[in-house]
């Protein structure tokens, strides 16, 4: 019965993951990698994806981080719990949403046009609640003997907080930083109201810029079956990137483990 | 026989001024609502052992844990009362807590050495995180701490081993070590041994022995053999209440509190 479930379970990965092979391997060269839109390659969107988990990361990752231990090691307060309730529901939050929110208030607001800057702010709006619940909860993890020790040694709170239960709940919070990162590099409404696309590569921070997800979505939305079986090409480089990291964080993970 | 004082409470010891290291002054206790220790007021010796027994739940963790302010750090926890070191009170406004713990170390019942660390760095790790290292030489005080706690010889060779790799009753040395790496003045114990088994244990119980030599030891224990092994002084506690406190001998052999001597002799606890 389980074994069924698994099944199930496993079919539409792997026909996903085999529809994706099948059709986008046969485009894999080194043009389509390299070339910009106009000479038949993807590589604006290439460079576009990394400059966004790039600058995503340089923004919500250390938000995300220290958010998650002001809830775990400070958290002992209303102001905390309402914080934490926030965050879960930004969690679970529509990305259009923050993606049309963003556009009104950055892209119109602020920048004036579409920006990268603007991409890595909606995407780090989705980011950051995810890595601060998984800082939240590795920080949990670590017993609370460990923090009276160093208390009791007359180590600082915040000395305690920084360098002995954070390194303790390290590989935790390396983990699901990674894996919130390979998670949001997938985003398309976040960014396609942001950055709109390009077929050109990075023009500067005032620009549009263009990113895998866009690419597929542009080029499926084609008329040209040509063009449109392009997107496989497309899906595959964003899938092997996502799975990239996913595998990376397994690795490091035993590793660790191993040692 | 003499006539046994069967009120609870009643006989509170007389703080004497000589040797006097660290002293309660009507000390309460309470986590939230329910009152854990009340108007305790016992003195603890320089230079000695002192040990707390008493049934469980009777308070003496939370008694030890208000001698080095971490009793505050529970949630909900309150204090009223005064605790002096060398006579100045821990509680006064203006002390840092903080201050006072790097004063009075402490041990707790399970082993916690860092998770994250080596052997040195457990050792090390209170003196590089309270800026105290002040020129001296890391390595003698990592080495010198160890050697206290009679340590050294089994690990020098494996000091950047994991420190949670040794044994439970090694991992328990280390704490000492960690903790006497400060120098503190008192070490206090929360049932150091209750999670070793017998050879770890009579380590443990030696090296109590030996660090009276150089600091005020308090100890707590469930164990009334090793209270009467280790200890100078013996402070029963009950329900909250200081039920007897006198030195370990007399104590032992001749309780004047009925409950004293029914806890003694097995007959509840």
């Amino acid at each position: 019965m389980c074994l069924l479930c698994v099944i199930i379970a496993v079919i539409p990965l792997l026909s996903i993951l085999y529809e994706v092979v099948s059709r986008g391997a046969p485009f894999l060269s080194f043009q389509f990698l390299t070339n910009d839109a106009l000479h038949g390659g993807i590589g604006p969107s290439i460079q576009g994806t990394l400059i966004l988990i790039g600058l995503t990361s340089l923004i919500g990752v250390p938000v995300g981080i220290l958010s998650g231990v002001y809830l775990a090691e400070f958290g002992d307060n209303k102001y905390a719990s309402f914080v934490r309730a926030i965050n879960d529901v930004l969690t679970e939050f529509p990305s259009i949403v923050v993606g049309i929110t963003t556009y009104s208030v950055v892209v119109i607001g602020i920048i004036g046009s579409f920006s990268p800057i603007a991409g890595a702010i909606a995407l780090s709006i989705m980011l950051i609640p995810i890595v601060a619940r998984t800082t939240d909860e590795s920080l949990k993890l670590v017993p609370n003997s460990v923090r009276e020790a160093s208390l009791a040694l007359g180590i600082h709170k915040w000395k305690t907080t920084l360098r002995i239960v954070v390194p303790a709940a390290k590989s935790g919070i390396v983990t699901g930083t990674l894996l919130a990162i390979a998670r949001i590099a997938g985003e398309t409404a976040p960014i396609l109201l942001t950055i709109l696309g390009s077929n050109y590569f990075f023009q500067g921070f005032r620009s549009p810029m263009d990113a895998l997800p866009l690419r597929v979505f542009r080029d499926a939305r084609w008329d040209d079956p040509r063009v449109q079986a392009e997107a496989w090409g497309v899906a595959l480089i964003l899938i092997l990137i996502v799975l990239s990291l996913n595998i990376a964080v397994r690795l490091a993970a035993r590793g660790r483990h191993k040692r | 026989m003499t006539r046994k004082n069967a009120n609870i409470g009643k006989d509170n010891a007389e703080p004497s001024s000589s040797g006097v290291k660290m002293q309660t002054i009507d000390l309460n206790a309470w986590f939230g609502a329910k009152q854990a220790l009340k108007d305790i007021n016992v003195s603890f010796k320089t230079n000695a052992v002192t040990a707390i027994i008493g049934p469980s739940g009777c308070g003496k963790s939370t008694l030890i844990r208000c001698l080095n302010r971490m009793h505050e750090l529970v949630p909900g926890s309150r204090f009223s009362g005064q605790v002096l070191l060398d006579g100045e009170d821990t509680y006064a406004p203006g002390v840092d807590p903080v201050m006072i713990r790097r004063r009075v170390g402490m041990v707790f019942q399970k082993p916690n050495p860092f998770p994250t660390m080596s052997i040195y760095d457990n050792v090390a790790a209170g003196l590089k995180l309270t800026g105290s290292k002040k020129g001296r030489d890391l390595d003698k005080v990592v080495r010198w701490s160890l050697e206290q706690a009679t340590l050294w010889d089994e690990v020098k060779d494996d000091l950047k081993k994991a420190g949670t790799s040794i044994s439970g009753g090694q991992q328990q040395r280390l704490c000492i070590a960690r903790a006497i790496a400060l120098q503190p003045e008192v070490i206090l114990m929360d049932e150091p041994c209750s999670a070793l088994d017998p050879i770890a244990t009579a380590k443990i119980e030696e090296l109590i022995v030996k660090l009276k030599e150089e600091y005020t030891v308090v100890i707590v224990t469930h164990n009334m053999q090793q209270a009467a092994r280790v200890s100078d002084f013996t402070a029963f506690l009950y329900l909250g209440q200081l039920v007897e406190y006198g030195d370990t001998e007399s104590i032992f052999e001749n309780p004047r509190n009925e409950l004293t001597e029914k806890y003694i002799t097995g007959k509840f606890g």
